[in-house]
């Protein structure tokens, strides 16, 4: 291979083969669908439309995860200059806000259809995920804003890693605010969460992060076949 | 030198530009009258005293975010940054003299700004100004550091408002809280937490914000 010595070491391997992993997610995935529609029982005061709880939280977790793990990479890039980590924390934040913008659309069905209203700023999760939504699409901003290169990486770990400090804070200061913008109408789930709603959430819980991680991988592996072939290029022009 | 003297420097080097060319503070203390003019005539006549203790905390931040913007163009216009990397001293102290240089302009805008408010509206107790002080160190340490951040990217004084919005939304909720509520405690406690939790993080991070 021409060039092959100057090339950077792009791409790690991995425990678990993407197809593999997309093969669990579509199984996971139709369990979660069938156990939500066909077996998990109606709520007593909201019905049928209560069933999007199991998505609406179990994308909400997951998307905390997300980000988590994009602040994460974030630290091994300043940490140890691990030349994939500045990727990897970028494709886990951008996933993030996929399913971030996920909670936000779901949330707001719900409480359309429960409450009569799209938004409401009393339900902390959805202030909380649009708060969170601004941030991250800053940081594409900056990400987008800089050139390529370890300047650039550095700055986009440092915000990510504010991010992942933003969200306790945030979440606090959210309730905090809810003593003096509204008072709490809603209370969710007072009744027990046992049985096959308990297994129900567990299953579609597992199934969005088994999906979110495989997207994860998918996403990853495409940025990098896309610097792969940019170099090639470059080493063939 | 020892840190101390490093950010007294450093700071000492802020002070002296503006004393010297008065680009900040006037613009700074002229947008905030300005924004008190609109706001009067953008608040409705029976409106209530709480709208407008809102509107001055809305007021505060977007004068410290014009302060923000200015903060590091002198090292940018000048080329001076790569100049101020290189000296010999630790490169948070490069954040703290900044983000004090930042502080002091801004109380000094507030100085000017509350008593304003007081006249044109209606008056401010202690806790009020207190939450101030306290939203004044988070604002000016977390903003010094994306004022950073914003400057050496393409779009500059654009991104830095959509950086910095975001991380002060936190600040904004404790210092209203504290100003409208009857008792404030627990609202000044949690704008001491937001300022020790990103003063630290910013302390420790900035290094990698100047550096490659």
């Amino acid at each position: 291979m021409p060039a092959g010595g100057t090339m950077p070491l792009v791409g790690r391997s991995y425990r678990i083969s993407l197809p593999a992993l997309a093969a669990a997610s579509l199984v996971l995935v139709t369990t979660a669908l069938v156990l939500v529609f066909f077996v998990a029982p109606n709520d007593a005061d909201q019905g049928f439309s209560q069933r999007i709880f199991y998505f609406h939280v179990s994308i909400a977790f997951t998307s905390y995860l997300l980000f988590g793990l994009g602040a994460w990479k974030a630290l091994v890039h300043l940490w140890k200059r691990d030349p994939n980590a500045d990727l990897e924390s970028y494709v886990a934040i951008h996933q993030g806000v996929i399913f971030g913008s996920l909670v936000l659309i779901t949330g707001s069905i719900w409480a359309r259809i429960s409450w009569g209203h799209w938004w409401l700023w009393s339900e902390n999760q959805l202030v909380l995920f649009l708060v969170l939504f601004l941030f991250y699409a800053a940081y594409f901003m900056l990400r987008f804003s800089v050139d390529a290169g370890p300047q650039r990486a550095n700055l986009c770990a440092v915000y990510a890693l504010f991010g992942v400090v933003l969200i306790p804070v945030s979440f606090l200061a959210i309730r905090l605010a809810q003593k003096f913008i509204h008072p709490v109408v809603f209370t969710r789930h007072g009744a027990s969460f046992g049985g096959w709603i308990m297994v129900t959430y567990l299953v579609s819980q597992a199934a969005i992060i088994v999906l979110a991680y495989t997207l994860y991988r998918v996403e990853l592996s495409g940025k990098r076949l896309d610097t792969r072939l940019r170099e090639l290029r470059r080493a063939y022009a | 030198m020892n840190y101390a003297a490093d950010v007294r420097a450093l700071a000492r080097k802020d002070l002296l530009l503006e004393l010297r060319a008065r680009d900040t503070l006037p613009a700074m203390l002229l947008f905030v009258v300005a924004i008190f003019v609109v706001f009067h005539f953008s608040l409705p006549t029976r409106s209530s005293d709480l709208a407008a203790s809102g509107l001055l905390w809305v007021a505060v931040v977007f004068t410290a975010l014009l302060g923000l913007g200015r903060a590091f163009v002198p090292e940018r216009e000048q080329r001076m940054f790569d100049g101020l990397v290189l000296t010999p001293c630790d490169r948070s102290a490069i954040w703290l003299a900044k983000s004090l240089a930042t502080f002091a302009f801004l109380a000094l805008a507030e100085l000017v700004a509350l008593p304003l408010f007081a006249l044109f509206f209606h008056g401010i107790d202690g806790t009020t100004v207190l939450a101030f002080l306290l939203a004044d160190v988070g604002i000016c340490a977390v903003g010094t550091l994306v004022g950073a951040m914003a400057v050496v990217t393409r779009a500059r004084d654009l991104l830095l408002p959509l950086l910095f919005l975001p991380l002060a939304i936190p600040i904004l909720i404790g210092g209203v809280g504290a100003s409208v509520v009857a008792s404030p405690g627990r609202y000044l406690l949690f704008l001491a937490l937001y300022d020790a939790l990103f003063a630290v993080l910013c302390w420790a991070s900035f290094e990698y914000v100047v550096t490659e």
